[in-house]
């Protein structure tokens, strides 16, 4: 078995983030590996800007170059291609890779591995299996790393960040989006990108609707869509793409027999994003599947804190379930001690127009913050200010959505 | 390996004009089984045709994949015995040929009173089978052995005898095995029309004209069709869909035997049955249709899985859904095989074949082939056929990537694509370059479980796709 200090699983934002910091801060033997044959996570793939910083601003690509140049100029060790599979002790993990199977221990492990579209499949859509069927990641990689062709005419699933990323992709690939498909009454992007999907680049969008049969044996030929009203229509295409719905890429936690949390189901974690076992940590989208590839950087950044104590000897300190309440979906992180500062990210299922979120523990008020808006498959936030009210020894802290 | 070169796989472009001695209509399970048993003989000229892209394209690639022991069949029908002897065969076949087989067992779940009252009879049916491990256990041994099971299960029949198998390997080492002796495969070959002048049958296909004296219809749901184009009426396949869902890997130590549903007056019921690629299935349905193009899934049907699932085992139904798929199961009015030879007319019938197809494949073919000397055709002298050894798909062999010395002699095997199904390069390679290569990104994953895994080409999609168009050039 090889030592090093810090072994990092996911070499995407928040695992590059935190290879860098730990680097940074003096730690000597800190690696990252990645499945894939280049590093730097799903950015690779989205050709669109939005990353970076105001004054810096990149694209998808540039940005998973700068954390790669960044960790790598730390001192952190980059391996792609290679795969952690399994669990070799409560720190250790096997690997393979292109020059053969290796146990690697750590003082040190930081799981940072991702978050994944559900496919039609998981979705349980109904219909043939024909090809043509795509979730946004595997289009991105499709059009944006391969020059793969990907048909005429697509429909889109979904009215999130995410479903207009795709819907770019499709147009970036030469085909045209014949619409996009939403089961929620509204979309869930800022109004300005859904205002120019719809009336600049013309793209239908059909809410309230839901896809109920994918057609054509072969190639797609169309999909079948049914309003909430009952009215049913088939949508002619010969692509469609499943956007949204991310689940974390939690095996090697669940593998590990890491406790998850049930919500978002990936690894329960505490504000210094420690995870139910000693020494394991997580960061990024498989806390939260998704957000957005600044807040998993910044989660990076933030583990590197609690590990840099870990590898000082401290002991972690209590902490307490925290609950999120229907209808939010979710809160990560979702254990709480008092020492936390790391601000919270949810998910509603409800919209609401003047959000206030209510933490309580036992009966007991510890905050109270109003939000601008609450949208589903959008980011709550949820500040750290009232942590320091826990009582460590109490039952757990809860959070509630209302309307004003 | 003696004499035979290997037969041409064909996809596209003019048939043979010449005149083969047999030909061998369906690449199923059965077809190809059949080919395999006849490219024992050097001296025949033997062509297997196939309507679709690839082998094992019909209901071959989609069923429960259970090597079944015939506990349940007809008692002395002709399905009880070639599945009884085609299970032994099978297996040996399969730890020959690197086909995975896992001996799991199966329990059949009695769920109320009128499925308790049934087990004992189902253990009298086995024995007359010649099934005779067969035992009865009763609920707490039950929970013991199946501790996921949900509540309120009353008793079981364990059959131990039954195993999971991997369908596809299955398929494509028959016809691997088959065109490396000679045996001509020739795909997107649907037979049109069949007639038969001179002693010659000539079988029109999308393809042109493909002629052979003797004729061999292994032709599955379409078995009927082509049975009625040369004279007879004997039995209509009426396709029976079966809709199955497969879970997540994550799900797999859930369940550790083949959960079997005891069969009533109401059907045959659902099962819950580890895979070879330590995947649960979750199915099937039992739809009688009149399309027998009508593979699709419906709502109706995955709400009716769902719904059975979570009372076999509740816990299965938060795990992933990795995929649905529906298959067809060649039923005809006849509980039985309908197998026949017709001599005068050079021609042999192989319908019938329902889902233990799969089973008595090899005991199928070897039957045939005796209904083809005993028609009075002259096989000639019979060879051994080299082994085949086939890519392991199943987890409970070594997969490449967990094979140190595969991957220091070639790192292809360790740099893994399919990250779900931790398929390498080096297995896409090969399969892309093996002796029946794949069609399409289907094939590809029916060899190699690219793409078959929990993300469904999320991650890996795209590459995978840039190494088949590589390979096709």
């Amino acid at each position: 078995m090889r030592e090093v200090a810090v072994l990092v699983v996911g070499a995407g934002p928040a695992g590059l983030a935190a290879a860098a910091r730990l680097a940074a801060a003096g730690v000597r033997r800190v690696e990252v590996l990645d499945r894939e044959q280049q590093a730097g996570g799903v950015p690779r793939h989205c050709a669109h800007g939005g990353y970076g910083t105001w004054l810096h601003p990149l694209t998808g690509p540039e940005y998973a170059r700068f954390l790669v140049t960044a960790a790598q100029g730390a001192g952190a060790a980059v391996r792609a291609g290679v795969t952690a599979l399994d669990w070799a002790g409560p720190l250790a993990l096997h690997t393979v890779g292109a020059l053969g199977p290796e146990v690697i221990g750590a003082r040190a492990v930081v799981l940072a591995t991702g978050a994944r579209e559900r496919p039609r499949a998981a979705r349980l859509v109904p219909g043939t299996r024909p090809a043509g069927v795509y979730t946004t990641g595997e289009l991105q990689q499709a059009v944006h790393l391969y020059g793969q062709h990907i048909g005429k005419r697509a429909v889109v699933i979904g009215a999130e960040d995410v479903s207009y990323a795709a819907a770019d992709t499709v147009r970036a690939a030469g085909a045209m989006v014949v619409a996009m498909v939403t089961d929620l009454p509204r979309p869930q992007t800022a109004p300005a990108r859904a205002l120019n999907a719809r009336l600049r680049q013309g793209v239908p969008l059909l809410t309230g609707t839901t896809v109920t049969e994918l057609l054509g044996h072969g190639r797609l030929s169309g999909v079948r869509v049914r309003h909430h009203d009952g009215r049913t229509a088939v949508l002619p295409c010969d692509t469609v793409v499943f956007t949204g719905d991310f689940v974390p890429d939690h095996e090697l936690a669940r593998r590990g027999g890491l406790i998850l949390d049930a919500g978002t189901r990936g690894p329960a974690v505490d504000g210094s994003l420690h995870t139910s076992r000693p020494g394991v940590f997580a960061v990024g989208s498989v806390l939260h599947a998704v957000e957005s590839a600044a807040t998993a950087a910044r989660e990076g950044a933030h583990v590197a804190d609690a590990v840099l104590e870990r590898l000082a000897g401290a002991e972690r300190s209590q902490a307490v379930p925290l609950m999120a309440d229907p209808p939010l979906r979710w809160i990560a992180p979702n254990r709480v001690t008092p020492a936390d500062r790391l601000p919270y990210v949810l998910r509603t299922t409800a919209s609401l127009s003047r959000p206030v979120l209510h933490v309580t523990q036992d009966g007991r008020y510890l905050h109270r913050e109003r939000l601008r808006a609450a949208v589903p498959n959008r980011t709550v936030k949820l500040t750290a200010r009232w942590t320091h009210r826990v009582d460590p020894k109490g039952g757990p802290v809860r959070v509630t959505l209302t309307d004003r | 390996m003696t004499g035979g070169t290997h037969g041409p796989v064909t996809r596209r472009g003019p048939l043979p004009s010449s005149t083969y001695d047999i030909a061998v209509v369906g690449a199923g399970v059965v077809g190809s089984a059949i080919a395999r048993a006849l490219a024992h003989h050097p001296r025949l000229r033997v062509a297997l045709v196939e309507a679709q892209d690839d082998v094992g394209q019909g209901s071959s690639k989609a069923n429960t994949a259970i090597l079944h022991t015939g506990f349940d069949a007809v008692p002395g029908s002709l399905e009880a015995r070639l599945v009884r002897e085609g299970a032994h065969l099978l297996a040996e076949y399969a730890a020959e040929s690197g086909i995975p087989v896992e001996p799991v067992g199966a329990l059949l779940v009695a769920w109320d009173e009128e499925q308790l009252a049934a087990l004992p009879r189902l253990a009298g049916k086995a024995e007359r089978n010649a099934c005779r491990d067969t035992r009865l256990i009763g609920s707490a041994e039950l929970y013991e052995c199946e501790p996921h099971l949900g509540p309120g299960a009353r008793a079981a029949l364990h059959v131990p005898g039954e195993s999971i198998i991997c369908p596809w390997t299955t398929t494509l080492a028959y016809a691997t095995q088959a065109v490396r002796h000679g045996v001509d495969l020739h795909l997107n070959c649907r037979v049109e029309k069949a007639s038969r002048c001179d002693e010659t049958h000539v079988l029109h296909t999308a393809r042109g004209a493909l002629r052979a004296r003797w004729l061999i219809n292994a032709a599955g749901l379409h078995a009927d069709t082509l049975d009625r184009a040369l004279g007879h009426d004997d039995f209509t396949v009426t396709p029976r869909r079966g809709q199955l869902l497969v879970f997540d890997k994550l799900a797999r130590d859930l369940v550790r035997h083949i959960l079997l549903p005891v069969p009533t007056a109401l059907g045959k019921g659902v099962l819950v049955a580890p895979t070879v690629y330590g995947n649960v299935l979750l199915g099937p349905t039992a739809e009688d249709l009149h399309d027998k193009c009508a593979t699709d899934s419906t709502a109706d049907g995955l709400a009716l899985l769902r719904e059975k699932g979570r009372r076999i085992m509740p816990e299965l139904l938060d795990e992933e859904v990795t995929a649905v798929y529906a298959g067809l199961r060649a039923a005809t009015e006849e509980d039985d095989y309908r197998i026949s030879a017709h001599p005068d007319q050079a021609y042999v019938t192989v319908g019938g074949i329902r889902s233990t197809g799969l089973t008595a494949s090899l005991a199928i073919a070897a039957y045939v082939t005796e209904l083809l000397t005993d028609a009075g055709l002259d096989l000639g002298p019979a060879e051994d056929l080299a082994p085949v050894r086939m890519p392991n798909l199943g987890e409970a062999f070594p997969r490449p990537y967990q094979r140190p010395e595969l991957i220091v002699a070639d790192p292809e095997y360790g740099t893994l694509v399919c990250h779900c199904e931790r398929v390498s390069r080096g297995e896409i390679r090969d399969a892309l370059a093996s002796t029946v290569p794949p069609a399409g990104l289907d094939g590809l994953r029916r060899r190699t479980r690219a793409r078959a895994g929990r993300c469904q080409g999320f991650y890996c999609g795209a590459a995978v796709r840039a190494l088949f168009e590589e390979a096709r050039g």
